[in-house]
């Protein structure tokens, strides 16, 4: 029989390794043009001054460069200075630049809780944030909150109690049940409905969001 | 059912992907990395209705990191081929995305800036000076004129009406409602010379696919769809809509390959949505609360420029028994984007209706609403004459009765207080009519003992991975580890949309033919092999088992695929596997049924409602997978939830203008407004039509949940809202 020709996707399969995805903290393609690009890089207050200089080398096309500012932050425990656009969110950052698209944008309002990071421990919604206010922080997202191949124990939960479905919301709901545990808001089930809800979950997975939270706030 | 024994199936497993879904590493469709891509940003219209006459892009076009701005005026005419067998409704005209000046709804793309940056795109979107000459938008339902109606009819209704002891005539008022995913539609759009290949957020890769062939005009293979995550959908997926469109054409236009995520605003106008609804329902019985007619009057939003249809009237002709039926279904045609498909299309919206009066009928004539509903269970389908495959809705009452609590509830309305809080329950029937469409799978065992098994379905949620990874896993005779489930991509066989509640019946009945087609070429390979410990055995007496072939009840003869390829020389084996659909003409009425129960709060004061509790129970055939099931219908619930007590679009009838286009003014539930919130699948299986003994439960668990909580409230503080969604103004 011949043989079929099986595709190879560009995109993997989920297994039950990230090995297949790349280590989160990885070097790729994005965080190699920002990080290295800013090595040396001005605080360039309006006027372009050099294509190597920006975040974004594409921006050498249009001639004339946004406003833009350089930033020292940490996230997930590696120090990262880059050279950003005023206007970019935290969120876009970590999306676009970064390569860290564990925090989804659902609204990019604030109403939805999707992208919510930990600053200095603090649960914020990162589209809210722009990021040259982040002089100094600390940023954890979904990324960093597994060591290697262990999973943070909220993590697990939320595998255990079955506790997303289309996951999309899911790493903005962990990290921010990270944040709920962290507050202490964890009394009683119906006070981590009250401090869960800045995230929607339109899966309707809140039931089980709750057990997930209850137990690892349990275990502490 | 097969004859291999069922270690995966019906075992309570975690998600396959799940660690993929809590580390952030799964890929939804605008976070593939392609090397180079650009940005772009879609104007919409800022009229209801009417032209373009002037667009100024100099200023976009000034603006830094600014590559293009495309619109009707230079943008080139597309050949938007006809796409019959897609999504798109029969008749009409599709949008035509800047192929000319006219304006047919508030939000319509109107041009498209692409940017080198995010933050550079939509400032330059900001800076696209568009000019209109603006006509009076219609886009109020009640206003509007409706087109020619759908008809259905049996017995004489009109005199079956006129002759009933009990007539009730009810008007209900259904908000419109928006899927609002998670994930906001997003196409990553990349051209290789004619060949495009996109990652776009679908429920149809294989839709995505047929539809960008035919606006393009490209041969079938020179486009490919990839999505292997899909961060919910509920249906807005089922349609490829135009900003996939405009994503494919400004890649082409800058030769460049471009990102484009929709707002969460212009998700309100970009996809569709399911329309709002004046349905006007009139109920005849006799004294014993036994039916005797009914007459269904439905009016439906649809577009100025497709006619959207949907499953509206089903519910009413089989749902109960009784001779005289008959039903109106009008689409009015407005001024805004075309509907779709949204969880429980057409029965989530008829059930409200119909459950709603059943309900009103059980309190007039002082009968327990189980009971009214027990005295109208039909012995067979009388739609369509057939017999049902399985029917367990009486079941469903019982069990649900028992464990809800039913025998606590007062008939008397406002009898249960509790200081503030007024307390009431009620229930309502669902039912489904499942999808099933045609579909093909390829499995393939490697000499290593592991298997890879492809589709082009989608997984939104339910966990297609991982259901469909243990329906093979067992059909191969394999562990749940050594199976590799993949889907989205339009490379891979063919199916039909995921959506429906169609998937584990279609393409897990596919993939079960691919696998099971796989493992007795190993047996036949195994039996005639005389160095095979299974040599001479009947292959009927061969099963697997955790890789290993060996006789039917002695486990000691056999021997892995890995020694059996190894020593056959084979480096694998492999088929292709298929489902031909439903049989047709069909020979049983095939449904998904359940029962919802409610217990609701009401601030007596403040007209505010809490949700206390709610339980579904459901006859939906064969579980595959049951703790992603029991998932999969307490979200049905908390959706139902959304419809019932928060979600409604509005528009300003002024202009056309969704005013509430975002989460924080378009109300969906959060956490804190799910409490207890239980499923019970009844055990079984409907083999009507699939092996796999499926129904699909995927919109059943969302349908009759907005009724039972309207009976709910009835039964709390003794007033009857006939519009959804309730709120604290209508209990006032």
């Amino acid at each position: 029989m011949p043989s079929t020709e099986f595709t190879d996707p560009d995109v993997p399969p989920p297994t039950d390794s990230t090995e297949s995805t790349g280590s989160p903290t990885a070097p790729t393609r994005r965080t190699f043009i920002a990080t290295t690009t800013a090595v040396g890089g001005a605080v360039v207050a309006g006027g372009f001054i050099a294509g190597s200089d920006f975040i974004n080398a594409d921006d050498a096309e249009a001639g004339e460069a946004a406003p833009s500012s350089r930033v020292s932050l940490t996230v997930n425990g590696t120090r990262r200075t880059v050279t950003v656009d005023n206007r970019t969110s935290l969120l876009d950052l970590l999306r676009e630049h970064l390569d860290l698209t564990g925090s989804k944008k659902g609204c990019n309002a604030g109403a939805c809780g999707a992208c919510t990071v930990l600053v200095d421990g603090r649960r914020v919604n990162s589209c809210l944030t722009l990021a040259v206010r982040l002089e100094g922080a600390e940023v954890t997202t979904i990324e960093g909150l597994a060591k290697g191949d262990e999973l943070h124990p909220l993590q697990q939960a939320f595998i255990d109690e079955d506790a997303f479905q289309c996951g999309y919301c899911t790493p903005g709901q962990i990290v921010s049940g990270v944040g709920c545990i962290n507050e202490g808001h964890t009394g009683s089930a119906e006070e981590i409905r009250e401090f869960m809800s800045g995230n929607i979950c339109r899966c309707g997975c809140y039931v089980k969001i709750v057990r997930a939270v209850e137990q690892t706030a349990g275990r502490k | 059912m097969s004859p291999q024994p069922q270690a995966a199936v019906g075992a309570p497993l975690s998600r396959v992907d799940g660690r993929l879904k809590v580390t952030g590493q799964a890929k939804y469709a605008a976070e593939h990395d392609i090397k180079g891509a650009v940005h772009a940003v879609i104007v919409d219209a800022s009229i209801g209705r009417g032209r373009i006459t002037s667009i100024d892009a100099g200023d976009a076009e000034k603006h830094p990191g600014v590559l293009r701005v495309i619109h009707h005026r230079n943008a080139p005419k597309l050949p938007y081929r006809d796409n019959p067998g897609s999504n798109n409704p029969p008749g009409g005209r599709r949008l035509r995305v800047f192929q000319d000046d006219k304006v047919l709804f508030h939000g319509q793309p109107v041009a498209v800036v692409v940017a080198t940056t995010l933050e550079a795109a939509q400032h330059g979107a900001s800076l696209v000076q568009v000019e209109y000459d603006a006509e009076q938008s219609s886009t109020d339902l009640a206003e509007a004129e409706p087109g020619e109606p759908t008809n259905y009819a049996r017995g004489d209704a009109q005199a079956g009406l006129r002759d009933a002891a009990v007539r009730l005539d009810l008007t209900y008022q259904l908000a419109r409602n928006h899927h609002n995913p998670m994930e906001p539609h997003a196409t990553l759009a990349r051209w290789d010379g004619n060949k495009l290949t996109v990652w776009d957020k679908t429920q149809w890769v294989m839709g995505t696919h047929d539809e960008l062939a035919a606006v393009f005009d490209l041969p079938a293979d020179a486009v490919r769809v990839i999505n292997p995550f899909v961060g919910g959908g509920f249906g807005s997926g089922l349609r490829c809509w135009p900003h996939t469109t405009v994503a494919a054409l400004a890649a082409r236009e800058t030769k460049r390959p471009v990102k484009l995520v929709l707002s969460r605003r212009q998700m309100y106008f970009g996809t569709g949505f399911r329309p709002a609804y004046a349905y006007r329902l009139r109920l005849g019985s006799d004294r014993r609360g036994r039916l005797t007619a009914a007459i269904h009057g439905i009016d439906a939003e649809t577009s100025s420029y497709e006619t959207f249809t949907e499953a509206i009237m089903g519910a009413g002709q089989m749902t109960y028994s009784m001779p005289n039926v008959s039903q109106a279904y009008r689409q009015v045609p407005l001024d805004v984007n075309t509907p779709i498909w949204m969880r429980g299309p057409g029965f989530a919206t008829a059930s409200f209706a119909i459950e709603s009066a059943m309900d009103e009928l059980a309190h007039k004539l002082g009968i327990d609403p189980i009971e009214l509903r027990r005295r109208n269970e039909p012995d067979e389908d009388e739609s369509s004459n057939l017999p049902f495959s399985t029917r367990r809705l009486r079941e469903c009452y019982t069990v649900g009765a028992r464990e809800f609590g039913w025998h606590r509830r007062s008939s008397r309305p406002r009898s249960r207080r509790e200081g503030d809080w007024l307390i009431g329950m009620g229930m309502a029937a669902s039912v489904y009519d499942p999808g099933r469409f045609p579909a093909e799978a390829r499995a393939r065992l490697d000499a290593d003992g592991t298997a890879v098994v492809e589709t082009a379905t989608s997984d939104m949620g339910p966990g297609t991975y991982t259901s469909q990874t243990q329906v093979a896993a067992d059909a191969l005779g394999l562990t749940m580890r050594t199976v590799t489930f993949r889907l989205g991509d339009s490379l891979y066989p063919q199916t039909g949309p995921h959506g429906g509640s169609a998937t584990m019946a279609s393409v897990g009945s596919a993939v079960v033919d691919a696998c099971d087609k796989v493992r007795r070429q190993a047996v036949k390979l195994a039996v005639e092999d005389r160095d095979s410990p299974l040599y001479g055995v009947d292959a009927g007496d061969v099963v697997v088992r955790g890789g290993r072939l060996h006789v039917k009840g002695n486990p000691a003869r056999g021997e892995t695929y890995q020694r059996l390829l190894a020593r056959n020389d084979r480096s694998h084996l492999e088929a292709r596997g298929s489902y031909a659909g439903p049989p047709t003409p069909a020979r049983r009425s095939y449904h998904a049924y359940g029962a919802a129960f409610a217990e609701v709060a009401v601030d007596a004061t403040l007209g505010l409602v809490r949700v206390r509790r709610m339980l579904g129970v459901y006859d939906a055939g064969r579980i595959i997978s049951p703790k992603l099931a029991d998932s999969q219908a307490i979200g049905g619930i908390v959706g139902g939830i959304g419809g019932a007590l928060l979600e409604h679009t509005v528009t300003d009838h002024r202009d056309g203008r969704i005013v509430n286009a975002n989460l924080a003014d378009y109300l969906v539930p959060v956490n804190a407004d799910v409490p207890e919130v239980r499923a019970i699948y009844l055990d079984g299986e409907d083999n009507d039509g699939n092996e796999l003994g499926v129904k699909g439960l995927g919109e059943v668990v969302q349908v009759g949940v907005a009724a039972a909580l309207a009976n709910a409230v009835f039964n709390a503080t003794g007033r009857r809202v006939r519009e959804l969604p309730i709120t604290a103004e209508a209990l006032l």
